[in-house]
Order: structure tokens, then C-alpha cells, then sequence
């Protein structure tokens, strides 16, 4: 080899290794960036203040409504392609069907005038039109061309809406003794108790209570029944009518929960109306079979399910972890818990779901209920899916992958350190505690986000132990004794199953799938940063390398 | 475990240990004199860090060690049963050969052992600090970092913080691995110059590759090969005026 072959400055030769290697990563990062992408554009598209088009027919027909998609189609005839528009028109009371598709080469016209309006509702979904007339609270009309006005009416309705539960809610809270007792009193009628001489004796006292707690709650329970009735009242009087494309629809104003001119707003606007969109998404209990509304309860549910799973799954798996590191022989078993542990992370999700629901549910939840709460079988308390029982089912799922990870970060810690504070005269156990685990933490909170993240989306175990549809009430509320972990929960990833694939309206539900499939990616992306922050401190705490 | 002044500190007599099939120590009867530096000598893998870890038994550790003949402090036979490993750590104090300051603040490091040993927190305060930092003669350069973490300190510091951690604990003897290896000139002077300053209240037993460093600090020197106290004696008279040819061939450079 001459000297001048090693200093040629040439072009660098791209060899097959190179190629393959660059290809595939283009391939996982390009999927990856189109799921985003996919997943994004759909959401926000949904949570952006989309036009409202007048769309004039050629047959003399008027559709108006938001453009939701364009579709190329082979026409039936032949070579010439046709371009079709699904258009969101809502108003579903007046035709059962709240989008329809139109053939591009229907359209003659495509306006969007400024004063058609968007009218977000609690029942039958959107109303699209101009809003021709409007009732407030007192029964007066009022002019429909002044848009402050209609907002301060609407506004008006709503405020109103909000004292009504408030009131609701304090009759509900005033009559909470009285309640309890009238359940007591039923519980002795049903109970062969009743039949016996305490029974009796107690069933007869019961009764007592409830004539003089009605007799003092009475007065008081009554004016407030009336305040919330007139209340009720005022607010059957005011409604909405919008003139749609070509019929009038009438929207009581209970009913109504925003009006929106989106022709008129600007770009900025729209923005800012997207971003409280997205937050009334995260605040908002669904509506309509989940096909509108918000999403609340199921970020709730999937929060606290994690958030108890961890409970579980820390202790469980670091001192598994602890012990198979710090305490255990060598030998046959250890390996073969080592393996059993590796393996355990390998079973399909709906086996585990399959045990959860056999040992959690069936098998302790059954035996709680006979122990505890016999008095109302047959109807089970504990011994149907909850949110206790899915969360511990997920810990059983996700133990391996803490125990795993919790291993790595405890080998991890120099066995200087471990050295050094036992002859000091610290015990193996402080020593663990004071020295190994803490500098392991790394490796643990590792193996937390990786649990959390898999838990997070995990789907199949939970449609067995205690994810439904919708569930009537949080697992967390104001009813003592507070945290009820034996309620079924509602759960993001359950959700988007049940709005993509069992929803009674499919084009409704569509940008719903997509906007909660993006609060799940945010939520583990959340998790997972929060994670990587705590982590870095902690590794620079320990001037650990990298795990 | 009461001392007393007719035992040496430390002794062991027909020490041998195996890890597994191999030997790591054979037949080593070896005294050491109460407030005596005494160095022990060697190559690499000739038992001595081995020796030291019997006395403390952090042997222990290991697994497939096994261990005859005896070892005694103050006379107590530390493989007895029924001897409590906590206490005997804290009698004898250990400062190994790569230093290991946990990843805590000086503060905390000092009063690791005690704290561990269950002594109430209002006795950890400054005055216990201060007084195992100066007699590993590091006060006066961390007394305004106790609260920084110790592992932001330099080398040197850090195994003088190392010393300082186990005189914390009050022992009567003091286990060294190399404690200068890994350190500059200068940091190594400093530490030999904490040990010497230390003799008159501790026994010490120094493990060490540098002879010049044994010259300067030992009373007595121990010569350890593949396993065999091959040689003990005053340090003088072992560094000048061997009585065995391996301790020579040694000491003069042939091998090792």
C-alpha cells in the first residue's frame, strides 16, 4: 500500500451495511412520525373551529354544515373520476342522520355566510344555522341580530343551570341521613331479620327516625325543592330557534351549552377556541353514548388505576428485586425464579386478565363479599370487576418489568459502597436501605415508567376486571366513605375501543377516538418525562453511569 | 469484648483461607502490637488484602470463602460464634483501596457509622464532625462544605473523608487497603502524614505496594507471598537487612 492510497481524499463509498441499516431506521421513524401525525392532524382538526359552508345544490337545494372529508371515487360509469364531501349538517332530530355525502359536481355554490352559527348542544348532537329567534328566561324575544345579546342569554341560562345544581345537590346532601335510613329500613324489610322480634323492634325504631328527621328537615327541604323548581321553571321558558337549511329547529335553552359564529372568527381566534376546546375535552363528562362531550371520567379512571397500581407494584417488585440481589443464594432456584420472573413479562395481556378475573374478582372479591357484605348478595360488591382489582391485575402484569429493571439498577450500585457501610458496622438491611436502594432508584423509577407506560394503555386485562363504557359515578367522590376502589372505572384506552368500534354513531364518533388516542399518547408522554427528569437528578446526585 | 492491654490488638495464628479450591492465605501467624503502624508487603495477589479482610470479616461477603486457624482482637476470637459482626465492624475500622464516599453530603458520611449504630441524633452534631475531620486532618479544608456532597471533593480529600467516616465510629484498630494508591504525591503525603499523627491512639494495620511509603510510616513490616508470611520484622530491619533471600530478591526489585 503507497502512503498516497491512506491520504486520497475521495468520496466516502456507501456500502450495503450502511444502506440497509439507514433504510430501516427511515422506515421505524417515519411510521412512528405518521402515527403522530395521523393521530394529531385528527384530533385537532376536530378541536379546531371549522367553517360552516352553505353549500347551494343544482337541484335548488341547500345543505349547510361543516366539510368533514373529501373522497376521491371511481365513478360507477366509468373512467371519469367523481369527488365526493362528507358534510357534517347535525340537526339530527329533523332526519335521524346528522352527515351526509354530496357529489362535488352537485355543489353550484360555496359560501360560508357569516351569520350561520354553530350550536353546541347536550341532546341530538350539533345544530347548524342562523338562529332566527330567541325566548330568554322571562318568556320576552329578543333580537337575533345583536350576538352579545344572544351570548349573555344563553350565559344567563347557563348560570341559572349551575345554581339549580347547586341546589340540587344540597337537598341531596340535607336528605343524606334521611336516605340512610330509609335504606336501613328497606334492608330490614328484605332480610329475614325482619321477621324476627329485634327485627322488628329495630325496623319499628327506624321508622320513628324518619318521621322526626322528616319533621325537621321538612320545611326546610321544601323551600328548597321550591327554589329549584322555579328555577326550573324560568328555565323551560327560553329557547333557540334556528333556521336550518330548510326547516326550523327549536333548542330549549337548557339544552344549549355554547354558540359559536366561526365564519367570523380569525385565525387567532380559532386558535384560542381550540385550546379551550381541548380543555373542556379533558374536563367535560361524555354525552350521547360517548359520542360527544368530553372525556373526564375515563383520564380520571385511568390516573387513579395507575396511580393504585403502582401502590402495588413498587413494594411488590423491588423487594422481590431486593431479595433476588441482595439476599439469595445462587443456585437452582434462583434461576429458576429468574426465569419465571423473565417469562411471567411474556404472557399475553388477556391471560392475566383471564387470572384477574378468576383470583381477584371472583376468588377474593367473592370472599369479601361473603364476609363483609352478605347482607346484600346476591348482588356483588367486591365480587365484580372494579377499579381495585384492575389495578392489581395490571401490578401482576407489570411486576416483571419493575423486578427486572429494579435487578439491573441494584447490580448497577459499586460494590464499594455496599462494602463501605458494612464495615462500618451497618447491618446488610441498613445497608440496603440507607445505601443500595437509594442509589438504585434510578433503575426503579425506570422500571415504574416502563409499568405505568404499559399499564397506561393496556386494554384487554381491564375489559375483564372493571373498565365499562361508561361508569355512573368516580371511583373518588363526596359520598363517604370517599374512595370506593370496588366501583367499575372508565379507562382511555377502553374508551377509544369503545368509540371506534362499538359506537352507535360511527361518523360522530370518529374525531372522538382520535382526540382521546391523543390524551393517552400526552398522558404516557407526561409520565415518562416527568420520569427522565427525576431520573437525570438522580443519576447526577449519584454520578452514575448511564443503566 | 473488653480490651485489655496483655493481648496484642490484633492477632492471627494459622490464618488460611480458600476461596473456592484456591488458597488465598496459608498458615499466617502474625502479631500486631497495640498503637504500631505495621505494613504489610507483597505482589499482587499475595493475600493481603485478604489478611485484612479476615480481621474485620468482610470476607464474609464472599461467597465460597472459607476460613481456619484464628483470628484475634483484644484477644476474642472473631470467628466465635455468638461474636457480633456490627460491633466488631465498629471496633475495627476499614479504609479501602478505592475510595468510597457515599453519595451523601461530608456531614452525613461522618456520621454514617454512628448513626447506624443507633447513637441519638443530638450526639451526630458538629463537634463529632469536626473531631473525626480534624484527626483525618481534612477540617480545615471542607469546614465550610458540609453540606456539599462528598463525592465533589478531590481524591485525596475524599480518602482522607474515608478515614475520617471510620474514625467516627471510635475503633480501637485501623484496617488500610492501599490507601494511597490511586493518589498524587502530595495527597499521598497527607494521608501518611493523618496516619502517623493517628498511631498514638489507634493500631493500624497499612497494606502497601510502596516500600518507600512502608519505610516512612511502618514500625514493623510484614512480607506476604503467594499466601506465606514470608518475613516479619521491624521495618527497618526488613527494608535493610532481610534474613530470608525472598524477601530480598524482593525488596531489592527482582521480582514482584
Amino acid at each position: 500500500m503507497s502512503g498516497s492510497d491512506l491520504t486520497t481524499v475521495g468520496r466516502r463509498r456507501i456500502g450495503p451495511g450502511v444502506l440497509s441499516t439507514a433504510a430501516a431506521t427511515v422506515v421505524v421513524v417515519g411510521l412512528l412520525a405518521g402515527l403522530i401525525w395521523i393521530v394529531g392532524v385528527n384530533a385537532l382538526r376536530w378541536f379546531w373551529p371549522a367553517s360552516v359552508w352553505r353549500l347551494d345544490l343544482v337541484d335548488g337545494r341547500v345543505v349547510v354544515g361543516e366539510v368533514v372529508e373529501r373522497h376521491q371515487v371511481a365513478h360507477r360509469s366509468g373512467s371519469s373520476a367523481a369527488k365526493r364531501v362528507l358534510v357534517k349538517v347535525g340537526n339530527r332530530e329533523l332526519t335521524g342522520r346528522d352527515h351526509v355525502w354530496i357529489e362535488e359536481s352537485d355543489i353550484e355554490a360555496a359560501t360560508t355566510p357569516d351569520d350561520l352559527a354553530r350550536i353546541t348542544r347536550q341532546t341530538n348532537g350539533d345544530a347548524y344555522g342562523v338562529v332566527s329567534a330567541i325566548v330568554d328566561l322571562d318568556g320576552r324575544w329578543r333580537p337575533v341580530d345583536d350576538r352579545t345579546m344572544v351570548e349573555r342569554v344563553v350565559d344567563d341560562a347557563a348560570e341559572l343551570w349551575r345554581r339549580r345544581t347547586e341546589l340540587e345537590a344540597e337537598i341531596s346532601h340535607l336528605r343524606r341521613p334521611l336516605t340512610r335510613l330509609e335504606h336501613r329500613l328497606a334492608e330490614l324489610d328484605r332480610s329475614a331479620f325482619g321477621g324476627s322480634a329485634e327485627g322488628r323492634a329495630e325496623a319499628a325504631s327506624v321508622a320513628e327516625q324518619i318521621t322526626a328527621a322528616t319533621a325537621e328537615l321538612g320545611p326546610k327541604l321544601t323551600d328548597l325543592g321550591d327554589a329549584s323548581g322555579a328555577i326550573a321553571t324560568r328555565l323551560a321558558a327560553g329557547r333557540l330557534e334556528i333556521a336550518a337549511a330548510d326547516a326550523t329547529v327549536e333548542v330549549p335553552l337548557t339544552d344549549v351549552l355554547d354558540v359559536e359564529w366561526p365564519n367570523t372568527l380569525g385565525v387567532w381566534e380559532r386558535l384560542g377556541v381550540t385550546v379551550a376546546n381541548f380543555g373542556r375535552f379533558l374536563v367535560a363528562s361524555p354525552r350521547q353514548a360517548n359520542t360527544e362531550g368530553g372525556i373526564y371520567p375515563a383520564l380520571f379512571g385511568t390516573v387513579l388505576m395507575v396511580l393504585i397500581m403502582s401502590l402495588a407494584v413498587m413494594p411488590l417488585g423491588v423487594l422481590t428485586a431486593v431479595y433476588m440481589t441482595e439476599y439469595a443464594r445462587p443456585g437452582l432456584p434462583l434461576t429458576i425464579a429468574h426465569h419465571a420472573v423473565n417469562n411471567l413479562a411474556g404472557i399475553p395481556s388477556i391471560v392475566i386478565g383471564i387470572f384477574g378475573l378468576t383470583f381477584f374478582v371472583y376468588g377474593i372479591g367473592g370472599g369479601i363479599d361473603e364476609l363483609l357484605f352478605s347482607d346484600r348478595l346476591p348482588a356483588p360488591t367486591f365480587g365484580t370487576g372494579g377499579i381495585l382489582w384492575a389495578s392489581l391485575t395490571l401490578a401482576l402484569l407489570t411486576v416483571p418489568v419493575v423486578v427486572v429493571a429494579t435487578r439491573e439498577g441494584l447490580l448497577a450500585v459499586p460494590s464499594g459502597w455496599r462494602e463501605g457501610a458494612l464495615a462500618l458496622g451497618a447491618t446488610r438491611w441498613q445497608t440496603i436501605r440507607r445505601i443500595v436502594l437509594p442509589a438504585a432508584m434510578p433503575g426503579v423509577l425506570t422500571g415504574l415508567i416502563l409499568a405505568v407506560g404499559r399499564a397506561a394503555g393496556e386494554v384487554a386485562p381491564l375489559m375483564l376486571t372493571g373498565a365499562v363504557k361508561l361508569a355512573p359515578s368516580l371511583p373518588v367522590d363526596g359520598t363517604p366513605p370517599f374512595v370506593h376502589l370496588e366501583r367499575k372505572f372508565m379507562h382511555l384506552g377502553f374508551h377509544i375501543y369503545d368509540v371506534s368500534m362499538q359506537s352507535p354513531n360511527v361518523e360522530a364518533a370518529k374525531p372522538m377516538a382520535f382526540a382521546t388516542t391523543l390524551v393517552l399518547l400526552l398522558l404516557v408522554l407526561v409520565i415518562n418525562l416527568t420520569a427522565i427528569v427525576i431520573r437525570r437528578r438522580l443519576r447526577s446526585t449519584y454520578r452514575l453511569v448511564e443503566i | 469484648m473488653v480490651p485489655s492491654s496483655d493481648h496484642p490488638a490484633v492477632e492471627t495464628r494459622g490464618l488460611t483461607v480458600y476461596y473456592g479450591d484456591r488458597p488465598g492465605l496459608l498458615d499466617v501467624s502474625l502479631a500486631v502490637p497495640r498503637h504500631r503502624i505495621v505494613a504489610i508487603i507483597g505482589p499482587s495477589g499475595c493475600g493481603k488484602t485478604t489478611f485484612l479482610r479476615c480481621i474485620n470479616r468482610l470476607n464474609d461477603e464472599i461467597r465460597g470463602v472459607r476460613i481456619e486457624g484464628r483470628v484475634l482482637v483484644d484477644g476474642v476470637d472473631v470467628y466465635r460464634s455468638g461474636v457480633q459482626l456490627e460491633a466488631l465492624r465498629k471496633r475495627v475500622g476499614m479504609v479501602f483501596q478505592k475510595s468510597n464516599p457515599f453519595p451523601m453530603s461530608i456531614r452525613d458520611n461522618v456520621t454514617f457509622g454512628p448513626r447506624m449504630a443507633g447513637v441519638p441524633e443530638r450526639e451526630l452534631g458538629a463537634e463529632m464532625v469536626e473531631r473525626s475531620l480534624r484527626l483525618a486532618g481534612l477540617w480545615d479544608e471542607v469546614r465550610d462544605l458540609l453540606d456539599r456532597s462528598a463525592l465533589d471533593l478531590s481524591g485525596g480529600q475524599q480518602q482522607r473523608l474515608c478515614v475520617a467516616r471510620a474514625l467516627a465510629n471510635q475503633p480501637d484498630i485501623l484496617l488500610l487497603d492501599e490507601p494511597a494508591s490511586a493518589l498524587d504525591p502530595i495527597s499521598t503525603a497527607k494521608v501518611e502524614e493523618t496516619l502517623l499523627q493517628l498511631k498514638e491512639r489507634y493500631t493500624i494495620v497499612v497494606v502497601t505496594h510502596n516500600l518507600q511509603q512502608a519505610a516512612r510510616i511502618a514500625d514493623d513490616t510484614a512480607f506476604l507471598m503467594d499466601g506465606r508470611l514470608v518475613e516479619v520484622a521491624s521495618t527497618t530491619t526488613l527494608l535493610t537487612n532481610p534474613k530470608e533471600r525472598l524477601t530480598e530478591a524482593y525488596i531489592t526489585g527482582r521480582f514482584g
